[in-house]
């Protein structure tokens, strides 16, 4: 690539300065996210044309307070800023991007960037709230007293940028003099405020008012409370017509493509492997972008911070941190976003612990199943007049993935020697509409996130169960299900052993291998057991009479249980991996969730089995 | 970066000592020991001496976090980050 008309440009700033909104108005939808090289802080890069159609790079480096680095992000924005970050060019030029509604704090950083010497614009980011707030910037003094060139821009607004991109395609501006060392960089702060800044309150009036209700002890728990509900809610219901339309569609493609093909291993590949596997994980895509709809539009408003705010003493309780609140919501979805999430948690020992019970948060992949075993053995009744007996178990098994992950964050806790101070300090932003546009962009991302992996690892897995359960052929004359006589089937009569003190029949072995997977294929995998198609459609509902006729309530119970723990999901372990880059730390959660998977059904099925 | 010092004349109150709502000025932060990285961050923040904080919302169990307004800004601090910062009432 031509280096020569090219101008690489990266935006540093305070976390909560609209920094990433920037981002994306200036580069819509022309980014990149990756890794840093050797560590798991999120690379954001993208590009635009200037005014003159110059080529523009442009980094999103990640939030920081000071450049006196205290986590591993603060640590990668000094780094590329100095240019000693491995790989990384020193950039050309610096966008400092400060909020006019929080100069006090936001201008402290963009002198101690400007010590760096490199050339720098400064983004008077938000400055259409500034306005409403009554607070008036004089720019062109603040420029003079900063001595580098100020652009106001509205990161929510269409063209709201156009100042800035104005700026950068004129000539590069001289470096700005460095401050003398030793200086009093808050009280320059005050200094160049009270010349060119005037502001009559101090917080915005909207701020204090809501603060004062959703961080009330009692009122705030109460709609924190609510808040969650409709989130599920909606969850699982506007998620209804979308998964049953990916199903039909699914089901579709796979009738369609075998009446194309003559019956044979080419077909049973892509049919039976490729479209029912990777159709089973798809299904789950609805689900988890509403998830995250709703997670990135209360991120974006400012409430989820006050509601790490609200569970903080909870969570220390348990050894985390009120930051764990996060992913371990979006670990509801699925728990490779909830662990990708914890990137936000700066304490690493916060961090890890949160890694290590993400998986017990019921992921949607435990739905079918749970859904299955409840249908087929929990009867419909009412109980106490208003509950229903099926909706309860269910509420029950969510429940103990909850409690379960603060028992074993803090049997972490005690087992840790490390009593060095956790710190929270987190920043409440001041709280903002969600722009559609960062909503958008931030589920398309998710949406890209998700399908490159079941394009990926999930794709490439689904191919090896599917050759684990299709070979070795059935013997001619064999009367059984032709899963039984394959390596998939071998293995699975060979775990008899070692679950037949849970109550798991060999069927149920069997379909624990696919579900290594995905933990929803252990139903289609049943399916196949017990000799159905496992993609027709409706496999679920043939499945339901026989296994109510052939199981045990103490063996579907057990099953239940294990899955509240499901240690078998091999996506999970493998973002595990790559959050932590550590083998150790996957050795850890499997053990651990095996361990206690086996513990609970064990206790389930022996108390079931001496009730029944 | 100098650190700073309460005067030993008066001695001075923590920010946990303060009501809801009850105006006060950063005296100094108080680091618990010689290189004390959350005292730092605390003055990076803007914990400095002559700054109008108040707490503007309490955790709801044992009062812990504290919400903090710094300057423009608001923090959730600990209680154990919290009492770094000494402060002094208006009168």
């Amino acid at each position: 690539m031509s280096t020569a008309d090219t101008l690489r440009i990266a935006l540093v700033g305070n976390p909560n300065c609209g920094k990433t909104a920037l981002f994306n108005r200036l580069t819509g939808s022309r980014q990149k996210v990756a890794n840093y090289a050797g560590v798991t802080v999120e690379r954001k890069e993208g590009r635009f044309a200037d005014a003159n159609g110059r080529n523009v790079q442009v980094l999103d480096l990640p939030g920081a307070y000071s450049l006196a680095a205290t986590s591993p992000d603060e640590a990668i924005t000094r780094d590329v800023c100095m240019g000693k970050f491995p790989g990384e060019a020193k950039p050309d030029l610096l966008v400092c991007v400060v909020d006019a509604t929080n100069l006090r704090l936001h201008l402290r950083f963009v002198l101690e960037v400007q010590r760096l010497g490199l050339p720098m614009i400064v983004a008077l980011n938000c400055s259409d709230l500034a306005q409403r707030r009554g607070i008036t910037i004089d720019r062109e003094r603040l420029q003079k007293e900063l001595g580098m060139p100020i652009v106001e821009t509205i990161a929510v607004r269409a063209g709201g940028t156009q100042t800035l991109v104005q700026q950068l395609s004129l000539s590069k501006p001289a470096p700005p003099a460095a401050l003398p060392d030793g200086s009093d960089l808050h009280a320059i702060v005050n200094r160049m405020l009270s010349s060119a800044v005037t502001m009559p309150t101090r917080t915005a009036a909207v701020d204090d008012a809501l603060d004062r209700v959703l961080l009330h002890p009692v009122f705030g728990l109460a709609i924190l409370t609510v808040v969650m509900f409709l989130m599920f809610q909606a969850v699982f219901s506007w998620a209804t017509p979308l998964m049953d339309g990916i199903d039909a569609g699914v089901t579709g493609t796979s009738a369609f493509i075998s009446n194309l093909m003559p019956d044979g291993i080419l077909r049973s590949l892509i049919v039976d492997g490729i479209i029912a596997g990777l159709g089973s994980v798809v299904i789950f895509l609805p689900q988890i972008l509403i998830l995250f709809l709703f997670i990135l539009a209360l991120e974006e408003s400012g409430y989820l911070p006050r509601a790490a705010f609200l569970l903080d003493r909870f969570m220390v309780g348990a050894g985390l941190t009120g930051r764990s609140f996060i992913p371990l919501l979006s670990s509801f979805a699925c728990a490779i976003p909830g662990i990708m999430a914890t990137r936000s948690i700066q304490d690493p020992r916060d961090r890890i612990a949160t890694i290590l019970v993400a998986p017990l948060m019921t992921c949607s992949a435990r739905l079918p199943v749970y859904a299955l075993l409840i249908a087929a053995f929990i009867p419909a009744k009412t109980v106490w007049g208003i509950f229903s007996l099926q909706g309860l178990v269910m509420f029950t098994l969510y429940f103990a993935g909850i409690i379960s992950a603060l028992a074993v964050a803090t049997v972490m806790k005690m087992w840790s020697g490390n009593r060095a101070e956790h710190t929270l300090m987190l920043e409440l932003p001041s709280y903002r509409l969600p722009s559609p546009m960062n909503l958008a962009l931030g589920l398309w991302e998710r949406a890209v996130i998700f399908l490159s992996r079941v394009g990926t690892i999930i794709l490439s897995l689904t191919i090896i169960l599917w050759a684990l359960s299709s070979f070795p052929a059935p013997p001619v004359g064999a009367t059984g299900p032709a899963i039984e006589y394959s390596l998939a089937g071998q293995i699975g009569l060979a775990m008899q052993s070692i679950f037949a003190p849970i109550g798991f029949n060999w069927q149920i072995c069997i379909a624990l291998i696919p579900g290594l997977a995905a933990r929803e294929v252990a139903v289609s995998a049943l399916a196949t057991v017990y000799a159905l198609s496992a993609t027709s459609g409706d496999a679920e509902s043939a499945l339901l009479p026989l296994i109510t006729a052939q199981w045990s309530l103490a063996t579907a119970l057990s099953l239940l249980a294990w899955y509240v723990f499901a240690p078998q999901c091999l996506s999970t372990l493998a973002t595990i991996r790559r959050e932590t880059l550590s083998w150790k730390i996957v050795a850890i959660s499997a053990g651990y969730l095996f361990g206690l998977a086996y513990l609970a059904s064990f206790i389930t099925y022996r108390v079931a089995l001496a009730l029944t | 970066m100098t650190i700073a010092k309460a005067p030993t004349s008066a001695p001075s109150a923590s920010l946990l000592t303060l009501a809801y709502n009850e105006q006060a000025l950063v005296r100094a932060v108080q680091a618990t020991s010689l290189h004390d990285p959350i005292a730092r961050r605390l003055r990076e923040l803007g914990f400095v001496p002559g700054e109008p904080v108040r707490i503007v919302a309490k955790g709801p169990v044992g009062a812990d976090p504290l919400l903090i307004q710094i300057g423009f800004t608001r923090f959730a601090l600990r209680r154990a980050e919290a009492a770094r910062v000494l402060v002094e009432t208006a009168l």
